[in-house]
């Protein structure tokens, strides 16, 4: 296991230093992204060997961070399943970045700084899972950070982009300090970093400090992974980022917040009261609907999408918050299939999210725009691009038998399992909480076909769009793996599912659930609850299109086939202003849920000077601040802007008036020192 | 013997699908005080429609040619964990009710695509408005499956079937007759009935589902309206079969099976009478009406989940 770590730290650093002298031609990009594969791939078999043996790799080496008990490093289960998402993740990214990065081989962007960044972001994250004392911890994940915060600042020259990136540095920062308030609260009771003493000596800390502790890294990871009313940063960062790196940060990164919350709530902390997994599940619930509400109203594909990771990561939350609440009544088996449904929805939306981004990096590439407004009939042009995209939308809304639909039937399952929590106001709210995940499954349907019809369907609305080219093999070939993991994720649940409740033994306390699932094809609920199998679903699928077809053909039925313009009510000819536009098909839902968006609206009619009948111009503006932005975050910076005015009266810029501050400053002190 | 039975059951739903869609249109006209077509004329029209050749529009790409199979197959699909007749043994594992649903919506899914297609102004209104009804209309139907799922224990159909059928009384308990009530409201929304959509009317700006296959023609169209009138019968079903499974046949002895095509028949002919009253007595709901139709179908099964939990 350690050549395999070693051989993983090597791969990402030849991968940097190659990136550095490599520069900016074909080579040099391909080095960066062999380097990338090949260190994801040797984490992906550390991890997945992990897994399967149960052995936990260790190593420490305390010489190198001397004062908070050395770098410890240690891959459970739990971390190794992180770290094959990564792996999952990142391999395909890098191949697609292979192709992506050529556009920018003669504009103002550093492709050596990018690629560089690109492997030293994949070996912080890695580390991530495998830091096993709090400095390491907090020092790779200020690592993860960093990294990804100069990746989304690739294209600094655009001012969208500076300000994207210092929103995302503030929020970031925001929930570092957040960590490590709760890790420094956590350590002062334990006296040492480590997180074995953590896990002994979590149940000796008194219940109001565990509390807090839970609260501050419930924010502090939550503020990664996107809850709402964190995520603020996340429709700005991710559109902004070079698509394979948005595909990695949306698909990849993010879930490092999910892993930081298992570890410390599940892991170190051992569990608590009911109302921890009440707030996971509520804080889930709100961010999945309004993360799916905001995505509709979204004309920015890389936005629509980043509000979908919202939407995913409460998806995630709603299953993990209903284990850890099944977790507090001593619902063993219950508790580990919430947990089972959310890490399973974990890894599913790391390959159909990254799969989207990359497909919308593709659509950017060709069309040099994210405004699905001046998209369409792309599927003509751009077929294997618009087959991935597809399969992505389709896994993403859910639709049997992609993987979507495997992870929120075993979240829905563990939702319907809450009525066997023995308090009627919890059972009484589980229903609810069916319901919106449930319109929230729906919204993401329709807000697909409005991503894919609209992008990729019907008349091009542009001549960019109308000249737009399908992207280069390793860009295609990048999606197709990912396509390839959406399917076989999907159909295959029954292999997967007990892989999942083996990682989950011991963690916190639970037992082996995997045992719990029976090993055939089809998928069971562990009470009992739920059975379903994707497997025979697909096949029965394909069995019918099949024999549909083939009825078809044996009865010689009329298969004559006419091209025709579309039928227009008389009018000739077709263009795409006849067409239906992504607002258009939003504002039936716009209008139903006006209440939760308040959109502003302005409509200036220029009327002729003679006549109020005549109307010379009509100019309609519509927009939606989010009321987060609005109510949450502009009073916040508005009055740290004040403060920071007033602390500027004293900075006068005079060195004598300094110079008096410190000798009030230093009387002060000494008066007080004298007197106390 | 049950390999023989069971494929048979979603044969027999294929093939009488049509007929209950003829049926609510012949008595809706004698409702009317008109003659109305024979409640046979769907398969004259099938037929007529699988002999025509195809048109398809220029700007469509291969998606509108694929997505008839796809609807037909995933409608189809869902016909095989349905207790129409019996309570499907092997396939009940294959699927439960949320498979159900998820099914479905993989048909509204690509047909609402289809409509994006040829890009007309008349299917982007379907897509858009079909999307918005299906997506509000899916709390309603997943916390009634929850209302179920409490009696039974579990969301597969034929636990549902039996558990009803093993204790008569549940199924006039309070809870099952607002689950009732309210995933009957959903299903004239899912099926595009008055109020929410008129199936009479053919291009007019207040269509839905007409508008959103307004493109298709021939042995396409044919799948799509077959699929469309299976779908229907799949929620009468639900609805006659879920609540009062009096009659579904637990063993495959002939007289329980004729029994059961019986029972069947006079629950499907008891709700076409419903609707058929229904859609003469009440006009149909302006589009942004509609949610508020829905949202009076949520709050039914939310009370519906509590009142079975709460008397549980």
């Amino acid at each position: 296991m350690k050549t395999l770590f070693l051989a993983m730290c090597a791969a990402y650093g030849l991968g940097a230093i190659a990136a550095l002298v490599g520069g900016r031609n074909s080579l040099g990009r391909g080095l960066v992204a062999l380097g990338a594969i090949a260190g994801a791939g040797v984490g992906l078999a550390l991890g997945a060997l992990v897994i399967a043996t149960g052995i936990p790799f260790v190593l420490s080496v305390s010489e190198l961070l001397p004062l908070g008990g050395g770098l410890a490093l240690r891959l459970d289960s739990l971390g190794a399943f992180f770290l094959v998402v990564i792996g999952i993740g990142a391999i395909p990214a890098a191949l697609y970045g292979a192709g992506y990065t050529a556009a920018y081989e003669n504009g103002g962007v550093s492709v050596r700084l990018l690629g560089a960044m690109f492997n030293l972001f994949l070996l912080a994250m890695s580390f991530v899972t495998l830091a096993d004392n709090v400095l390491t911890f907090l020092l790779m994940w200020e690592g993860m950070s960093l990294t990804s915060y100069f990746l989304v600042m690739t294209e600094a020259g655009e001012e969208r982009t500076r300000n994207a990136g210092l929103w995302y540095i503030s929020m970031t920062h925001a929930g570092l300090v957040m960590l490590v308030a709760a890790f420094l609260l956590f350590t002062a009771g334990a006296g040492s970093g480590a997180f074995a003493d953590l896990r002994a000596s979590a149940a000796l800390v008194t219940a109001n400090v565990r509390d807090t502790i839970f609260v501050l890294a419930f924010l502090g990871f939550g503020s990664k992974a996107g809850i709402v009313p964190l995520h603020v940063w996340l429709p700005r960062a991710h559109p902004a980022a070079p698509s394979h790196v948005s595909a990695l940060m949306s698909g990849v990164m993010i879930k490092m917040g999910v892993y930081g919350l298992l570890r410390v709530a599940l892991d170190l902390l051992g569990g608590g009261p009911a109302w921890w997994g009440g707030l996971v599940l509520g804080v889930g619930v709100v961010s999945a609907l309004l993360g799916v509400l905001y995505a509709l109203m979204e004309h920015d594909l890389k936005r629509l999408l980043a509000f979908h990771s919202v939407e995913n990561i409460g998806i995630i939350l709603i299953g993990i918050g209903a284990g850890l609440m099944f977790h507090h009544y001593g619902l063993m088996p219950l508790a580990a299939l919430g947990f089972i449904g959310g890490l399973y929805h974990v890894l599913n939306h790391a390959t159909f999210k990254g799969l989207l981004f990359l497909g919308a990096g593709s659509v950017l590439h060709a069309t040099h725009t994210r405004n699905m407004e001046e998209m369409g009939g792309l599927i003509k042009r751009m077929p294997w691009t618009a087959l991935f995209f597809l399969i992505g939308a389709a896994a993403i809304s859910a639709l049997p038998p992609l993987n979507g639909f495997a992870s929120e039937w075993l979240v829905f399952q563990s939702l319907l399992a809450g009525v066997n929590i023995p308090v009627p106001e919890v059972a009484v709210l589980m229903p609810l909480a069916v319901g919106l995940l449930a319109l929230t499954s729906g919204l993401a349907a329709a807000c697909f076909v409005k991503a894919f019809g609209i992008t990729f369907l019907a008349l091009p609305r542009s001549a960019e769009a109308a000249h737009a080219h399908e992207s280069p093999l390793s860009m295609q070939f990048g999606m197709g793996l990912l396509a390839l993991a959406c399917i076989g994720l999907g159909i295959a649940p029954f292999a997967i599912v007990p892989v999942l409740g083996r990682i989950l033994a011991g963690v916190g306390g639970l037992p082996d659930a995997g045992a719990e699932f029976t090993l055939n094809v089809s998928l069971q609920t562990p009470s009992g609850f739920g059975q379903m199998s994707p497997t025979l679903i697909a096949c029965g699928l394909l069995l019918l299109i099949g024999l549909v077809l083939s009825a078809l053909w044996l009865f010689r039925l009329n298969r004559q086939m006419r091209l025709s313009d579309s039928w227009g009510c008389g009018r000739v000819g077709q263009t795409a202003r006849m067409e239906y536009t992504a607002t258009a098909f939003a504002e039936p839902l716009r209008r139903v849920f006006a209440e939760i968006y308040r959109p502003m609206k302005e409509l200036t009619v220029d009327f002729h000077p003679g006549s109020k009948y005549f109307v010379q111009s009509i100019e309609y503006r519509s927009e939606i601040t989010p009321w987060f932005d609005q109510s949450l975050y502009r009073p916040f910076l508005q009055s740290a802007a004040f403060v920071a005015l007033q602390v500027r009266r004293l900075q006068a810029g005079s060195l004598h008036l300094y110079l008096l501050y410190i000798a009030v400053v230093l009387t002060v002190l000494l008066v007080v020192a004298r007197w106390s | 013997m049950t390999y023989v039975l069971e494929p048979s059951q979603p044969l027999f739903a294929v093939a009488l699908a049509p007929l209950v869609v003829g049926f609510v249109h012949w008595l809706k006209a004698r409702m009317q005080n008109r003659t109305g077509a024979p409640p046979w004329q769907p398969y004259f029209e099938l037929l007529k429609l699988l002999r025509k050749e195809v048109v398809v529009s220029k700007q469509a790409s291969w998606l509108f040619r694929c997505v008839p199979y796809i609807v037909f197959a995933s409608t189809v699909a869902v016909t095989f964990l349905v207790p129409f007749l019996f309570v499907p043994q092997r396939f009940d594992s294959v699927g439960d009710l949320l498979a159900v649903v998820y099914l479905l919506l993989l048909g509204t899914f690509f047909l609402a695509l289809a409509g994006l297609d040829p890009g007309t102004a008349f299917g982007g209104m379907g897509s858009s408005r079909e999307m918005t009804v299906a997506a509000i209309a899916e709390p309603t139907i997943a916390v009634a499956i929850f209302s179920l799922a409490l009696g039974a224990g579990s969301t597969n159909l034929g636990r549902i079937v039996r558990q009803a059928l093993a204790d008569p009384t549940t199924a006039i308990s309070p809870g099952h007759l607002l689950a009732f009530a309210a995933l009957f409201i959903v299903a004239l929304a899912e099926t595009g009935r008055l109020p929410v959509d008129n199936p009479a009317t053919h291009l007019e700006l207040t269509m839905i589902h007409e508008a959103m296959i307004l493109e298709y023609s021939g042995r396409h169209l044919a799948l799509i309206e077959w699929a469309a009138s299976l779908k229907f019968m799949i929620f009468l079903s639900l609805l006659a079969n879920l609540f009062v499974p009096w009659g579904v046949a637990t063993d495959f002895t002939p007289t329980a099976l004729a029994a059961a095509v019986i029972a069947l028949l006079l629950k499907l002919g008891l709700l076409a009478v419903l609707i058929a009253a229904l859609e003469t007595r009440v006009a149909k709901l302006r589009l942004f009406r509609v949610p508020e139709l829905l949202g009076v179908s949520f709050v039914l099964a939310l009370l519906a989940v509590t009142s079975s939990f709460l008397l549980r």
